[in-house]
């Protein structure tokens, strides 16, 4: 044994959290909406930390006081940890409150580009801006037909280096569960897709960083894109769901009893709006 | 709900047929094993004596007078349910599966320590659940439970599940004042073991101090018989599930 023990030990994390938007501060609306939304879905949102980001904040006069704002978090029962997103201007504001500034969001470089060749995101995301990925795959194969002699040596070296990103992309792993997901159970799919072969019972939450696939019965909670996926999406053969969220965008089951109740489903964001549709809607 | 007098019916029907069976009360505090198994005049040790090594367990177990091969190792109604330490069950169970075939552990309600260490080492789960929401909500709950804090579970195996619904009451499923049994099959998704109606026979038996499945005339206790052989395999048809027709003469006499 040496000569005193380590007592702790520091490690890399990613923790899930709410991200609390603000776009407008001071604002005499603001406590009552924290807390209406709150209400909405207390068990979600009890003793939660959040992020406050800033990404939309505007604001005529700087400084801005956000103490308050901290205070009206604690009172609608959030709990403030650090703040995302400051501007220039407002960094100095942030700072008297003693929380810290995060950099911005990873999401907003790469999410754009896979849109078009329907590639999830999952391994390339959090790095930062995912440029490597962003050349369309399938052009160089098509021309290479009717390439001269010459240039093919060219082509062929570029189609070699296309297909490893392809395979790395390919080479997706996916979160399987078989079993039952029951209440009070909670599943989460760290930086990939979740497969659910059996349903998620009420009182259940299943969170992916990538899509969720459930071939049942969901009655419990699904949340897609925790990490701010905006393109993630949500699939299942039964929607019963009591709450079903992509990129922290919720809606609940009052509101879904009203859309493909007790149909497949399929859940996407269009608009910073969850929409949802039947599958095979005849 | 009907637990114990499950685990008291179970038992018994399985000694039965001729196992060496014994039912292990894990509801510390309470004691009501030994209530309806007609025994509580005998207790002289038990299960946390014998954990803690102040009784062995011939001194400890009681032989029921009914039947062959049924075995009692009651709870304790003094001490408090951190006396029930895993290694101590595990022990208690190992020397316990030498002699008998079965070994039938009543869990208590919730999903605290007694509930958590009487499923820990089982092979096989019942669920009882009553055909209302929130029994069948807290059964969801102690299934997920099951298959992710029992000892299989952590070794990446599936404790086998089954689904007793008890306190069953056609009239009132009707009425729609209770679960179908069909509901509650759909929340769960487990295989049903069986229904048990909801009978008076119950209530006396409990009261008698004699397990329902020894009331051969009872409908409950031709379910829990039905419900025993449905453990061993066989294929025996679900009753009591329907409303009774009332007879001709029943309906003029008004019964």
């Amino acid at each position: 044994m040496s000569s005193s023990e380590v007592c702790f030990q520091l490690k890399g994390s990613n923790i899930t959290s709410i991200v609390l938007e603000v776009k407008q501060y001071p604002s005499t609306e603001f406590l009552s909406q924290l807390q209406d939304k709150v209400s909405q879905a207390p068990q979600l949102f009890a003793d939660s930390a959040v992020v406050i980001s800033l990404e939309k904040f505007t604001s005529e006069n700087t400084p801005v006081d956000f103490k308050p704002l901290i205070a009206d978090c604690f009172e609608a029962g959030l709990h403030p940890m650090a703040f995302r997103s400051v501007g220039e201007t407002l960094l100095d504001s942030v700072r008297t409150t003693g929380l810290p500034a995060l950099p911005g969001a990873a999401r907003s470089g790469s999410v754009q580009a896979h849109e078009e060749d329907n590639t999830p995101v999952a391994d390339v995301t959090p790095s930062g801006d995912g440029e490597q990925v962003e050349m369309p795959l399938d052009t160089p194969a098509e021309s290479e037909t009717d390439v001269s002699e010459s240039r093919e040596v060219q082509v062929k070296t570029v189609i070699e280096t296309r297909v490893e990103i392809q395979e790395k992309l390919v080479h997706r792993k996916a979160k399987i569960i078989e079993r039952p997901v029951r209440g009070g159970q909670q599943i989460y799919a760290e930086g990939c897709d979740l497969i659910v072969l059996a349903q998620v019972s009420e009182g259940a939450e299943v969170l992916a960083d990538g899509n969720i696939h459930i071939y049942a019965p969901l009655r419990g909670r699904a949340l897609a894109g925790v990490k701010g996926d905006s393109n993630a999406r949500i699939f299942c053969q039964q929607l019963e769901a009591e709450l079903v969220s992509v990129a922290g965008i919720f809606i609940l089951s009052d509101e879904l009893k009203d859309k493909a109740w007790k149909q497949a489903a399929h859940i996407q964001l269009k608009d910073e709006r969850l929409t949802i549709a039947q599958i095979n809607d005849k | 709900m009907g637990k114990t007098t499950t685990s008291a019916s179970i038992g018994t029907g399985l000694a039965q047929r001729g196992h060496k069976t014994v039912i292990i009360d894990f509801d510390v505090g309470l004691r009501n094993l030994d209530l309806i198994m007609g025994c509580e005049r005998r207790v002289v040790y038990d299960f946390v004596n014998v954990i803690n090594g102040e009784a062995n367990l011939k001194q400890t177990l009681i032989k029921d007078k009914r039947v062959d091969n049924l075995y009692i190792l009651p709870a304790s109604q003094t001490r408090d349910k951190d006396a029930l330490t895993q290694e101590g069950v595990e022990k208690v169970l190992d020397e316990l599966s030498e002699d008998f075939d079965f070994i039938v552990c009543d869990s208590p309600a919730g999903i605290e320590r007694g509930a958590q260490m009487a499923l820990y080492f089982a092979d096989m789960a019942i669920v009882v659940t009553n055909p209302e929401v929130s029994s069948v909500r807290d059964s969801d709950r102690i299934l997920g439970i099951l298959q992710s804090k029992s000892r299989k579970a952590e070794k990446g195996e599936v404790v086998e599940e089954k689904l007793l619904v008890t306190r069953y009451n056609p009239e009132r499923v009707v009425e729609g004042e209770m679960l179908s049994v069909e509901d509650v099959k759909e929340i769960l998704a487990i295989d049903l073991l069986g229904v048990i109606p909801e009978s008076e026979a119950v209530l006396k038996a409990s009261n008698q101090g004699s397990p329902v499945i020894l009331d051969a005339d009872s409908n409950s206790g031709q379910a829990y018989t039905d419900a025993v052989g449905r453990l061993f395999g066989e294929e025996i048809e679900h009753r009591f599930l329907d409303v009774e027709k009332k007879g001709f003469f029943k309906r003029l006499m008004g019964a």
